[in-house]
């Protein structure tokens, strides 16, 4: 059982005239077992939103709360965030030259669990989630993100999104820049993170194309900072064929 | 960064120019007075903690205890008087400082690493220093000889508490390929003044690493060039000063020869109050060097407050017939978006830090390709670590 809950959150930038407000009061429930779709044009605070759940230090949250099976999120670091079970999935990840895959998946899964993984079984699962996403062996000895074509980063992030086996994920835009064969291979890393049934999961995306593969329980349409509008999958069809033309304006 | 095009001078004189970041040398004492710390290349040295080495310190009976392995078909000796003559400037060596003389004509005995022509040695010699005593002045010449197409690697171990000016000449035959480590992993009390010159033959492989971690003051100046064409240097550097040391290293690529390349990439760490670092990157590519390539990079992180790191790329460009030719230097502190990435995945801030520094020296140190330094290598790096980088307040990783 698990349940991320964000209520009213306010959320601002630094900007050079001062500190700007990106998410204006935004209330959302993820239970486990239910896959959430946010959507919404550039600019309208959805990723704001992944790296605020995520804590980035960039943004402060000025209002709201956001818990974790009634655990204070907003009180907890970065990495207690990821430890208590949450995971990010970035749109755009962070090379860190000389640190390999392995060295970092390794550290990552350690910190996760409290304990290092037994070695036998984890390589093998570290060899054959990369088999699954189409991710060579070697990949493993490469420096994490470096030199990483765009769907290589995307695929590493679904990788980590396996192997840490988080409560809530959230991805932030990882369909954006992959072509159709790798958009199907993270789609389907991402529905063997959903098999288990318990698992919560928040998908940012501005396109309705990786819809097609991953089937949301609930569409969220995100604009200027708060949620515009909600409802069942049909919402992305409609976004589909209608834009976000009528939101944005209603906005104004 | 300096770039100076065809002068008046080197157009009369093509082969007698010399870079102005380098001054003309001498092998007589005389030519050279006491540094008074306003000399270009002595403006970033607090000479006043090098114990007179770079003046006139009395060059004491060395205390210095040095010992060696011997792989087959080497010759490694303690040697004087006439042999010991005959092995100053074997690197060509026309000093521009003043201790630099003073340490070819005035110290009694050299250390000779002999490795014939043709020579391939799998095993990398080992000559350890291990200095006793801070307080005695003293100074040593060593000269690393490789045959025509030889293949060796030779590391100089540094350890201990001593107060050492030191040349280190290089002679790398023609087609030879040959690893020289020099590692100052001194006590907290050490100084090292030391000058290392290489002369690279033709179609020749010379790599040189700088290892700076320990000592008060360590100064090491690594000076390359060549004997022919198609050679290459590739001058590494992997530095970490603590509270209060000054680490500097100075490199000088002469490309005098056609068709030579050099490479050059320093990585630096600093953390705590006073430590201070300094890199200074010249090359000159001369006239005469058509045809060459070089890149020389400098990188510094800084892990606290209170710390300064000095870089200074030179590039001095006299033909315009070149392959390549650039540089680059960058100093900073930790990236917060690395930190993020990593804590975003549960690894906590101090480990998250250690990884990035691992990961900021791993690509050197496998660079520096010697097996046998590679796990030491890694235990310097944490090792350091594990003294400040764990408990630091940090006010720019986490704001």
């Amino acid at each position: 059982m698990s349940t991320l809950e964000i209520k009213d959150l306010h959320v601002s930038v630094k900007t050079e005239d001062g500190p700007k407000e990106i998410l204006k009061g935004v209330t959302l429930t993820i239970k486990d077992g239910e896959i959430h779709a946010i959507m919404g044009p550039n600019g309208s605070g959805k990723s704001t939103l992944a790296y605020s759940i995520a804590g980035h230090p960039k943004y402060d949250v000025t209002g709201g709360t956001v818990t974790l099976d009634g655990e204070d999120v907003l009180a907890m670091s970065v990495d207690e965030r990821a430890r208590a079970g949450l995971f990010l999935a970035m749109q755009y990840p962070v090379e860190v030259p000389g640190v390999s895959v392995s060295n970092f998946l390794r550290t990552a899964k350690t910190a996760i669990d409290g304990e290092a993984p037994k070695l036998r079984t984890w390589v093998k699962d570290v060899n054959g989630t990369l088999e699954k996403l189409d991710l060579d062996a070697s990949f493993s000895t490469r420096s994490v993100n470096e030199g990483f074509s765009g769907g290589e980063k995307k695929r590493h992030e679904i990788a980590q999104l396996e192997l840490l086996d988080p409560k809530v994920a959230v991805l932030d835009e990882t369909d954006s820049g992959l072509d159709i064969d790798a958009l199907k291979v993270v789609s389907e890393g991402v529905n063997r993170f959903t098999e288990g049934a318990d698992k919560g999961l928040l998908l940012i995306t501005h396109y309705t194309r990786i819809l097609r593969y991953i089937k949301p329980d609930f569409v969220h349409v995100f604009v200027n900072g708060r949620i515009a509008d909600q409802g069942g999958p049909e919402l992305a069809d409609q976004l589909e064929s209608e834009g976000y033309d009528k939101y944005v304006k209603a906005a104004v | 960064m300096t770039v100076t095009a065809d002068n008046v001078t080197s157009a009369l004189e093509a082969e007698k120019v010399s870079s102005h970041l380098h001054p003309e040398g001498s092998l007589d004492v005389n030519d050279h007075p006491a540094p008074n710390g306003r000399e270009e290349i002595w403006r970033f040295t607090p000479l006043k903690r090098l114990r007179g080495l770079a003046a006139d310190a009395e060059f004491q009976a060395s205390t210095t205890e040095t010992s060696w392995n011997t792989p087959e078909g080497v010759r490694i000796a303690n040697v004087s008087g006439e042999e010991a003559r005959g092995l100053r400037g074997i690197s060509g060596l026309v000093p521009n400082t003043r201790f630099g003389a003073r340490v070819l004509s005035e110290v009694p005995s050299t250390l000779l690493v002999d490795v014939p022509s043709d020579l391939e040695i799998a095993e990398p010699v080992i000559v350890d220093l291990v200095g006793k005593d801070a307080g005695v002045t003293e100074a040593g010449h060593i000269p690393l000889r490789f045959g025509a197409h030889s293949s060796a690697v030779v590391v100089l171990r540094h350890t201990g508490s001593a107060s050492m000016a030191q040349v280190v000449e290089v002679a790398v035959g023609d087609g030879a390929r040959v690893t020289v480590v020099s590692l100052q992993d001194w006590a907290d009390d050490a100084v090292h003044l030391t000058h290392h010159e290489a002369v690279v033959g033709r179609d020749a492989e010379y790599k040189h690493a700088a290892i700076s971690v320990g000592g008060d003051v360590v100064r090491m100046d690594s000076n390359v060039h060549y004997d022919g064409p198609g050679g290459s240097a590739n001058m590494l550097g992997l530095y970490f000063a603590d509270e209060g040391q000054h680490i500097e290293h100075h490199l000088y690529v002469d490309h005098d020869a056609p068709h030579t390349n050099s490479n050059a990439n320093y990585r630096g760490a600093l953390q705590g109050e006073g430590a201070h670092t300094v890199w200074i990157g010249n090359v000159l590519i001369r006239k005469v060097a058509a045809g060459i390539n070089t890149y020389e990079e400098n990188r510094n992180l800084v892990l606290t407050d209170g710390c300064q790191a000095d870089s200074v790329p030179n590039l001095e460009i006299e033909t315009g017939e070149i392959e390549g030719a650039g540089h680059a230097s960058a100093t900073g502190r930790f990236d917060d978006n690395q930190l993020f990435y990593l804590r975003s995945r549960g690894i906590e801030e101090n480990e998250a830090r250690r990884l990035v520094v691992h990961g900021f020296f791993n690509d050197l140190i496998r660079q520096i390709g010697v097996e046998a330094l590679d796990e030491k290598l890694r235990d310097i790096v944490a090792d350091e670590l594990e003294k400040n980088v764990l408990d630091i307040p940090f006010e720019a990783a986490t704001n």
